[in-house]
This record gives structure tokens, sequence and C-alpha cells, in this order.
């Protein structure tokens, strides 16, 4: 029970994009094209559920045996980017039909901050069922950081959706581009504000 | 450039926010308030400053296949910094920006400024340049908060000066993509006229 709320919560309430905020730079930047953003998304999904894996490992039982969790955010970060470099080696030997679909996304997916943004949370903050405080274990963080990705996505193709259509339609002069796209955002966002009593 | 030109540049002409469109993330989740747009702003402007100014001092050393991984480490330490400093000193606002403090090692304009700037001029330069981007994104970033807090809940800075609860709606996710959206327009139609 506790996974099917960790999903819908992180999927539709908290979406990360429409109302957490984070990873907006890929989210205005890469939403031009349906292709794109199928891409980006993938990329995401992958690189976020393992990179929660391996942080929350290095969180309890590196940093805070040894009583250096303060230095957090460097280790993180760097861990983040050694795993988006193997993650690109790796795929590039295996399968290099993927590595071709992902191409430039990969790198980019460093400066993401969704990716900083879930490990960080799944160490630092308190979830709630039935009344309960408690922090995510080690499934429950995958699954969360795996759900949130999948959240990621759907914003992304959804959003992506939209401006390919936006793209047809006559736009004032100076509504081009990045505004009428944040417009568009907005709306979808309260779309998506509409979730927020089901869970 | 003149130093002042360096400064300045980073308020109208290269702001970060309405021209660049460079670290959205904080840009539109701290902004639900004056204050805490304020305060994200003035995190950043000090990453900013101490990153440009350590890049700039070691830029030579640092073999070049090499620099970003470098330069993020570099930015990562002076946010442990700050988050120390603010634990210290505002732990309010540091509460209340929360995970975004963290985030300023992966915006954007941070590690933008090292690779397009301050790794190719003088400490004091890339002073400058940080301090004019800086003051850019917390004026930016202010105006965002201050306008999404007068809409949501009819205060400015904290100040209440409007009856009722206001637009609950621009404090949360849409009115920030639209505040944005808005005062994008605004700043290009402004800056389009002033050009002509």
């Amino acid at each position: 029970m506790e996974y099917v709320i960790i999903i819908i919560s992180a999927i539709f309430v908290n979406n990360i994009l429409l109302a957490q905020f984070l990873g907006c730079c890929p989210f205005l930047g890469v939403s031009n094209k349906l292709s794109t953003a199928v891409g980006m998304s993938g990329a995401v999904c992958f690189v976020i559920t393992l990179s929660t894996l391996v942080t929350y490992l290095l969180q309890y039982y590196v940093l805070d045996p040894l009583g250096i969790g303060f230095l957090q955010t460097i280790a993180f970060i760097l861990v983040i980017a050694a795993l988006v470099q193997m993650v690109e080696i790796v795929l590039k030997k295996v399968s290099p039909a993927l590595y071709q679909a992902l191409g430039i996304f990969l790198p980019l997916i460093t400066t993401n901050c969704a990716v900083l943004g879930v490990a960080l949370i799944v160490v630092t903050k308190e979830f709630t069922f039935g009344g309960e405080p408690h922090m995510l274990n080690l499934v429950e963080s995958v699954v969360y950081a795996f759900a949130t990705s999948v959240g990621f996505g759907l914003a992304m193709v959804l959003f992506a959706g939209l401006r390919e259509q936006l793209a047809l339609n006559k736009v004032p002069e100076s509504f081009k581009g990045i505004p009428i796209a944040l417009v568009t955002a907005s709306i979808l966002a309260m779309a998506f504000m509409g979730f927020s009593g089901l869970v | 450039m003149t130093k002042f030109q360096l400064i300045t540049k980073g308020l109208i002409k290269e702001n970060p926010t309405f021209v660049l469109l460079l670290g959205m993330c904080p840009t539109l989740a701290t902004t639900t308030s004056a204050i805490n747009g304020m305060s994200m702003g003035l995190a950043t402007l000090f990453v900013l400053v101490l990153s440009n100014m350590a890049i700039s001092a070691i830029a030579n050393v640092i073999p070049d296949k090499v620099r970003i991984p470098a330069y993020i480490v570099v930015i990562a330490t002076f946010v442990t910094l700050l988050q120390f400093v603010m634990q210290a000193y505002t732990p309010a606002i540091y509460e209340t920006l929360g995970i975004f403090i963290p985030l300023i090692v992966v915006n954007c304009i941070v590690l933008g400024r090292a690779e397009a700037f301050a790794n190719k001029n003088s400490v004091v330069d890339s002073a400058c340049d940080g301090l004019g981007i800086g003051l850019g994104f917390t004026l930016s970033l202010t105006i965002l908060g201050l306008i999404r807090e007068i809409l949501g809940s009819g205060s400015a800075f904290g100040f209440k000066f409007l009856p009722g609860d206001g637009i609950l709606c621009f404090v949360l996710a849409p009115g920030a993509f639209m505040v944005l959206g808005y005062l994008i327009v605004l700043f290009h139609k402004v800056t389009a006229k002033k050009n002509k």
C-alpha cells in the first residue's frame, strides 16, 4: 500500500516539474519536439534511479558512520557526475542504439537539478504515511526515485505535445519562444493541481 | 570593459533571468515572497562571487579535459560553506529555502559564468562579473517574489496591506510560471523600445 501512495504522490501530486520545480532547464530547453522530450525523459529516468540507489548507500554506509554528513553536497554531485560518465561509457559499448538515441542528453544530465534534488530529498525529507513520519528505506527510496522520474517524463511528454501544437498557431511577437511556453506550463501546472486531493 | 560596466551589465543587458534565461529552478521555486526571492538571490550572489574568484585564480593549473568536474567541486565547496553560514546566522531562511541551497551547485548561472568568463579573466574582473550577474539575479528574483507576494497574499516584504487571503494560485506553482512568462514579455517590450 505504501508503495502505491509513494508512486501516485510522486507522479501526480508532487510532480517534480510542475509542483517542485526541479529540472526546469530541460523542461523549457528540450521540450520543443516530442521525440527529444522522450529521449531526455528516458535518460533522466535511468540516471535518477541509479544515482539515488548509490547516493542512498553512500549517505548511510559511508558519510554517516564517518560523521562527515556535511560533505553531502560535494559527495553527491561527484557521484552523479561520475555515474553519468560511467553510464555513457557502458551504454556506448553495450547498446550503441540507445546511446545514439540519448545522444547529447546524457552529459547534460549532470547539471539537471532533478537528479541531485531527488538524491537529497530521499536522505533529508521525512515522508508521512498514515500519520506517521518516517525516513524512506532503500527499496522505498528507489521506488520513489523511479516514480519521480516517471512523473518527470509524463510532464515532459505532455508539455512537448502542447508546444508542438503551439508552434502551428499564431503567437504575438513578444510572446514567441519561452514566454508563451511559460504561460502554457502555468496552465498545465494548474491542471496538475487538480490531483492534490488524491493522497 | 571597465569594472563598473562589468557590474552593471548583469542588471539589464545580460540579466540572467530575463535575458539569458538561466537558473530557472530556483527562480520559479523560491519566489513565493519577496524576502524568499531576495535571500535566494543573495545566496547565489555569495557563491557566484567566491567561485568566480577561485576559478579565475586556478584556471591555469586545471587541465582542460577535467575542467568541468573541477569547477563543480570548487562550486560545491563554496555552497557547503554557505550552508554552514546560513545555518548559523539565518536558520529561518535556511529552513524555508531548504533543498534549493545545496542545489545552487547545479545552478547553470554559476557554472556558466565560470566557463564563459572566470576562466579567461583576472581575479578582480571575475569578482566584478560575479557581483553584477548575482545582483541581476537578486533583482529579478525580488521583483518576481514581490509580484507573487502582492497578488498571492496581499503583502509586500511580509508587510500586509491588503485585507483577505489574496489569490492563492499565485503563491503556488501555476503563478510562478505565469508571472515569470509575463515579466519576460514586459522586459523584452521595454528593452526593445529602448534600442529603437
